[in-house]
């Protein structure tokens, strides 16, 4: 029993990181209505900058995502002030065959740079210290951590979309391009400005998931696979929906992965189907993909 | 309208082909003539490389009707390239079927396949159905990585399937099947564009709504299309590991077919039929002199699309068109005069 309760929290807990990639996700896709194919190799590049960085110098990787959290927002709004826009219209095909030429360059310059070889953050103790709840079910402390910070970054994101001028102008340009356009809102401006909050969430992601498991260069299409589908799982517009929407996905992947290693990853994706087969629009739908 | 009219209006034709389709249809046929030839002419690496381009070929054919003609972006096509593949495995292994004849019957296995999957991914639109089939192409993958009686993750080899097959046939049927799938595919979707589908088929791509409110049945036709190409893609699965007589789950179902397709598609121009014929040239002169600098390869592969993506979206055979009106397979009705002298007639 103990055990299961055990495989059941640290699916739980899973869910927190898998937050993190997919409210990056669903920003993108909620403000500029694109999806990102190279979300989780931006990520997976965050974490080799982390890597690079904290290696040679010795610091906490905690201490890194001070410097690797900006310095990916500014990449990201570069990103999108530079190119990204560029694509984005009527259609869709521009921006999604324009990032998924970004994931296999990343990828190849990460393979030319750190090698196919799997690397880590290394935080010491913290790394494997547990919380005893009782006699025989515990949980993770580094888990605990990173739900909380997923949960922080969604409480930040609802009072920055709930009660700034800067949420509000996301949310109008996400309604309707145009009008926004009309009411003196620069579009470009602010799709610069959500991807670069993308990306800063994304690079948090990323740093966290080397600190949990090993990464290779290889890693960010399954990334970007979980971050879609606890997007969909918890319905497109709801931020709590993708924490829900994760957490299902991090329950259903430990738990297949409980029965049998091989059938983890697959028993999230049949998860993600079987909702999509009995609610396509996700649990917590609010809005509606045009 | 009237015929009887006596002053001389002039009577409108509808034009279909070009001069340079008729051209087009001798250049094609001679090639046609030369490669069934290739067995008695040219060398055996030869007639290797012009399989892999032709079965590339029909790979980015069936994206391009995917994607170009279909408005379905599918991410996820390298899974029904697989399930072909795996079809060598499980009808050719287990069965003692002909491997060649496998190659239909992976058609209509991976179709079959594609019938309930499609049930599914149909409830996703736009960018979501996309990365909605690259989530059903990894379920493939892990269910066969997953199943030990086809080799699991590891793979198996399927060179039992095509011993006692002498090597000259072996080597000469996977060219003619290559061109039967490579030409056979092109033909097709130019047959399907020129047909009353096709037209319902380019009025979807070009506005789903407008096409929808003149009485098509976009959601019919869509469908027809994902079904087809997943079928075409899984004929090319089996055929193209006939070639490598090796098959493991990374492998077969792969993102790097994608990726070619894509390449291929793109660089050519999307939404024409000359296109991926032009991409797929490229991709191959290109792999042919860069494929010795490994990720270089494809860091410089994957800028160039991005950079075509970004500036040249039609993709070279779109510039070629657009400024010499060439068209080698002409799927537009023309509107035109007759002749005075037809006229009279």
């Amino acid at each position: 029993m103990g055990e299961w309760i055990n495989t059941i929290l640290q699916g739980l807990l899973l869910g927190g990181l898998y937050s993190l990639f997919a409210t990056g996700l669903a920003l993108s896709f909620g403000v500029m209505r694109m999806i990102n194919i190279a979300h989780g190799d931006f990520a997976i590049l965050a974490a080799f900058a982390a890597i690079a960085v904290v290696e040679p110098l010795g610091l906490s990787p905690f201490l890194v995502l001070l410097v690797i959290v900006p310095l990916m927002g500014v990449f990201g709004y570069l990103l999108q002030r530079l190119i990204l826009n560029r694509t984005l219209g009527q259609d869709i095909l521009p921006p999604l065959l324009v990032t998924f030429g970004f994931s296999i360059v990343i990828q190849n310059l990460l393979l030319v740079t750190f090698s196919a070889d799997t690397r880590s953050l290394n935080v010491g103790e913290l790394g494997t210290a547990s919380l005893a709840l009782s006699g025989e079910v515990a949980v993770g402390v580094l888990p605990l951590i990173i739900m909380a910070v997923a949960v922080g970054v969604l409480l930040g994101l609802q009072w920055l979309f709930s009660a700034t001028p800067l949420g509000r102008a996301f949310r109008a340009a996400s309604d309707d391009r145009e009008a926004a356009q009309l009411m003196g809102i620069d579009n470009r401006h602010i799709y610069g400005l959500a991807m670069a909050l993308a990306m800063s969430i994304v690079a948090i992601a990323g740093v966290f998931l080397a600190i949990r498991a090993n990464i290779a260069p290889s890693e960010g299409p399954a990334r970007l696979l979980y971050a879609f589908e606890a997007v969909i799982i918890g319905g497109l517009g709801s931020f709590w929906g993708t924490l829900v929407g994760a957490i299902i996905l991090g329950v259903a992947q430990t738990i297949g992965g409980k029965f049998d290693p091989g059938w983890g990853i697959l028993a999230g994706h049949l998860a993600f189907l079987a909702v999509l087969v009995v609610r396509p629009n996700g649990l917590f739908a609010r809005t509606r993909d045009r | 309208m009237n015929a009887s009219h006596s002053t001389p209006i002039s009577a409108l034709v509808v034009r279909r082909g070009t001069r340079t389709s008729r051209v087009g249809v001798v250049v094609g046929l001679m090639l046609l003539l030369a490669i069934i030839g290739a067995p008695w002419w040219a060398e055996r690496s030869s007639q290797r490389l012009l399989a892999e381009f032709l079965y590339v070929l029909a790979l980015a054919q069936m994206w391009n009707l995917l994607a170009g003609y279909g408005g379905l972006l599918s991410v996820g096509q390298q899974g029904y390239i697989g399930i072909g593949g795996y079809c060598l495995v499980v009808l050719g292994l287990e069965f003692g079927v002909n491997p060649f004849l496998i190659v239909p019957l992976a058609g209509v296995v991976t179709a079959l396949v594609a019938i309930p999957t499609a049930a599914a991914l149909f409830r996703l639109r736009g960018a979501y159905f996309a990365v909605g089939t690259w989530v059903v192409a990894e379920v493939f993958r892990l269910l066969v990585a997953n199943t030990a009686s086809v080799g699991g993750g590891s793979g198996t080899s399927i060179t039992r399937t095509v011993m006692g097959i002498p090597a000259w046939w072996r080597e000469s049927t996977t060219l003619w099947i290559a061109l039967a799938l490579g030409a056979g595919t092109t033909l097709a979707v130019y047959l399907l564009l020129r047909s009353r589908h096709g037209l319902a088929l380019t009025a979807v791509r070009d506005s789903e709504p407008a096409a929808e409110s003149l009485g098509i049945s976009v959601s019919r036709v869509k469908w027809f299309v994902y079904i087809a190409s997943a079928a075409g893609c899984g004929m090319v699965g089996a055929l193209i590991f006939i070639t490598k007589l090796r098959i493991s789950p990374e492998a077969a179902f792969s993102m790097d077919w994608s990726a070619a397709m894509f390449f291929a598609v793109i660089i050519g121009g999307i939404g024409t039929i000359e296109g991926p014929i032009i991409g797929t040239l490229v991709y191959f002169l290109l792999r042919e002199f860069l494929s010795d600098y490994g990720s270089w390869y494809l860091i410089v592969l994957g800028s160039i699309a991005v950079a075509f993506m970004l500036w040249i979206p039609c993709g070279m055979w779109g510039l070629v068109a657009s400024r010499f009106d060439l068209h080698f397979f002409p799927v537009q009705r023309r509107v035109g005069n007759l002749p005075v002298e037809e006229q009279t007639r």
